[in-house]
């Protein structure tokens, strides 16, 4: 997925001279068609993320198109006031491409985690935040970041995740994508959870138990009237994500289901990390398992949602 | 010597009166700023009054947004905006608040307050001018106690890797912060040393005398290939008597009319 990010962009930049690129000190050889092609546009300026945002900011004052790209952590965590004062106060059209968002960097431990980047950036007036499914939704998604308003933080996995999404559902920022319709229960999620989520509606279908999933790539701004449409119609909701439950996508749904007439017909719960700092190394697979943000336990807190004792679920 | 003439004396009174109607300012903070800012104005900058976002115009960002009331007081003394806006400082539909904010202020390129941001923002703009191959300058002012901040010098060894000639970094070096003394704080000194290492082109300058101010901001850079810094030597509550002494007026609020009849009474008894 971040290389395809890095892909687009070069793209975009031969397509409109207003795209720059920034990095910190990304490895060897990163974005280096870009550098190539565009020299006077690419910016490699090490470990100051102040640095990097406020150069950024003073890019978009002038009509250019910054993407920043490092370490999602870094870049949310170590720079907040900057993201917020610099790019979210003036609503400049900077887009941060986060690297390893979620427990990706799991064996490097909890410093280079980003498992509260959605929280923070949730917090900021005028920021949108994108965790797009796969490198394909990527694809979609990039050049639609070019005349997009104000700034976006575009949350990235690991790289070769599994291709989940298809362009049957048309990608738009901001829009929550229905991907499976289902009577009983509605699971909603976003970035790579997309593929857990499908994988137990399939299970649950089979066990009697209707699954809806809406991808919601889109976190901020949240299209809740889809979500609410969509939560309407089901008994029981379930958030999951590669998160931690405070300020995320199952936060965002929590308030405005609450808001909402749904609050006492539906079911709701959220599966994400709790309020920990991840205490393990491993792998991104064996702490979301750790932490039951598995199709396993989704399959689990759905059928007990929705209170169906008697089927038996694969 | 004494080197403030009538117009620092008038636009110390401009001070004074957005003091008094907002209640409340930076007051020492600003008066150490006015020589530099009126200079610069009067001098150095080109802009346009009546096109605020012209593209050729030079930038000026004032860092140290806290110094805002001289600035407001030259950008309202150039027309930029009616100067009856100064009854509005900090007015709940006032344009000029504690803290300077682009777009409300027309002339403000950035919304400063939380410091060290500035100089990074300045060195994008420096860079995105280069790319085009734009002649305008960039003017950066950062306040001494500002320099604590660590993004200045990432800022400041970004200028330099990038040798941004056409940005200039101005410190108003009154020597004071809002605690104590720079001395007793975070001792900042061998300051012009430090900014010499990190690669810019030193300068040191009475940020208090106009005519010193103009030639150092007419030789500009002042080494080829390197950004500058003008180190201005300055004192913080310049030219008001009682406020030079008094650490208080580094920012005040709710200040009392007898306050503001000795701060008008205080002007040019020097």
């Amino acid at each position: 997925m971040r290389a395809t990010a890095l892909e687009c962009v070069g793209e975009l930049a031969e397509k409109d001279d207003r795209v720059f690129f920034i990095g910190s000190d990304l490895g060897q050889g990163s974005a280096q068609a870009f550098r190539d092609a565009h020299p006077d546009r690419f910016f490699m300026e090490g470990i100051a993320e102040a640095n990097l945002i406020g150069m950024a900011a003073g890019f978009a004052f002038e009509g250019k198109i910054p993407y920043v790209n490092t370490i999602a952590t870094f870049l949310t965590r170590r720079c907040l006031e900057q993201v917020a004062v610099d790019l979210c106060l003036h609503n400049l059209s900077v887009r941060l491409i986060a690297n390893g968002g979620g427990m990706v960097y799991a064996p490097l431990g909890p410093t280079h985690l980003a498992v509260e980047d959605i929280a923070l950036m949730r917090a900021l007036p005028n920021m949108t935040i994108i965790a797009p499914a796969d490198a394909d939704e990527m694809r979609r998604l990039m050049p639609l970041t070019v005349e997009y308003d104000g700034p976006i933080y575009i949350r990235l996995a690991k790289g070769y995740d599994p291709i989940v999404t298809s362009d049957a559902v048309p990608f738009a920022i901001g829009k929550a994508l229905p991907v499976r319709d289902g009577e009983d229960a509605l699971v909603l999620t976003t970035g790579v959870t997309l593929g857990p989520a499908l994988e137990a509606a399939e299970r649950l279908d089979s066990g009697g138990v209707s699954t809806g999933v809406l991808h919601v790539p889109t976190v901020k701004p949240l299209d809740e009237q889809t979500i609410l449409e969509a939560a309407s119609s089901v008994r029981a909701v379930v958030t999951i994500e590669e998160h931690t439950i405070y300020g995320g996508l199952g936060s965002a749904v929590a308030e405005i289901m609450a808001e909402s007439r749904l609050t006492g017909s539906v079911r709701f719960q959220r599966i994400g990390l709790p309020d920990v700092f991840p205490d393990q190394y491993g792998s991104q697979a064996s702490l979301m398992e750790r932490y039951k943000i598995t199709t396993d336990h989704l399959v689990s807190v759905v059928k007990d949602s929705v209170e169906v004792q008697s089927i038996t679920v694969a | 010597m004494n080197q403030l003439n009538e117009r620092s004396d008038e636009l110390r009174h401009m001070i004074v009166g957005m003091l008094e109607y907002g209640g409340r300012g930076h007051l020492a903070s600003a008066l150490s700023l006015v020589e530099i800012l009126s200079v610069l104005y009067d001098d150095v900058l080109a802009f346009r009054v009546d096109e605020p976002n012209w593209s050729d115009r030079d930038r000026m960002i004032l860092s140290k947004g806290h110094g805002c009331m001289a600035l407001y007081a030259v950008l309202g003394d150039k027309g930029f905006f009616h100067r009856s806006e100064f009854e509005r400082f900090c007015k709940s539909e006032g344009i000029l608040g504690g803290h300077p904010e682009r777009p409300k202020v027309p002339g403000v390129e950035a919304s400063t307050g939380a410091l060290g941001h500035g100089l990074s923002i300045g060195v994008g703009m420096a860079l995105s001018a280069r790319q085009e191959g734009a002649k305008h300058r960039v003017f950066v002012i950062v306040g001494d106690g500002e320099c604590n901040e660590g993004s200045i010098w990432e800022g400041a060894m970004c200028a330099a890797k990038h040798r941004l000639d056409s940005l200039t970094v101005i410190v108003d070096y009154n020597k004071m912060q809002s605690y104590a003394s720079t001395h007793e704080v975070l001792e900042l000194e061998p300051f012009a040393d430090k900014w010499t290492a990190f690669g810019f082109g030193v300068r040191e300058v009475d940020g208090h005398d106009v005519t010193a101010l103009r030639e150092a901001f007419e030789d500009l850079p002042c080494e080829v290939e390197k950004p500058t810094v003008v180190i201005c030597h300055t004192t913080k509550g310049k030219g008001i008597s009682g406020v030079e002494e008094d650490l208080s007026w580094h920012h005040k609020s709710r200040v009392k009319p007898e306050e503001i009849a000795a701060l008008y009474e205080g002007i040019g008894s020097r």
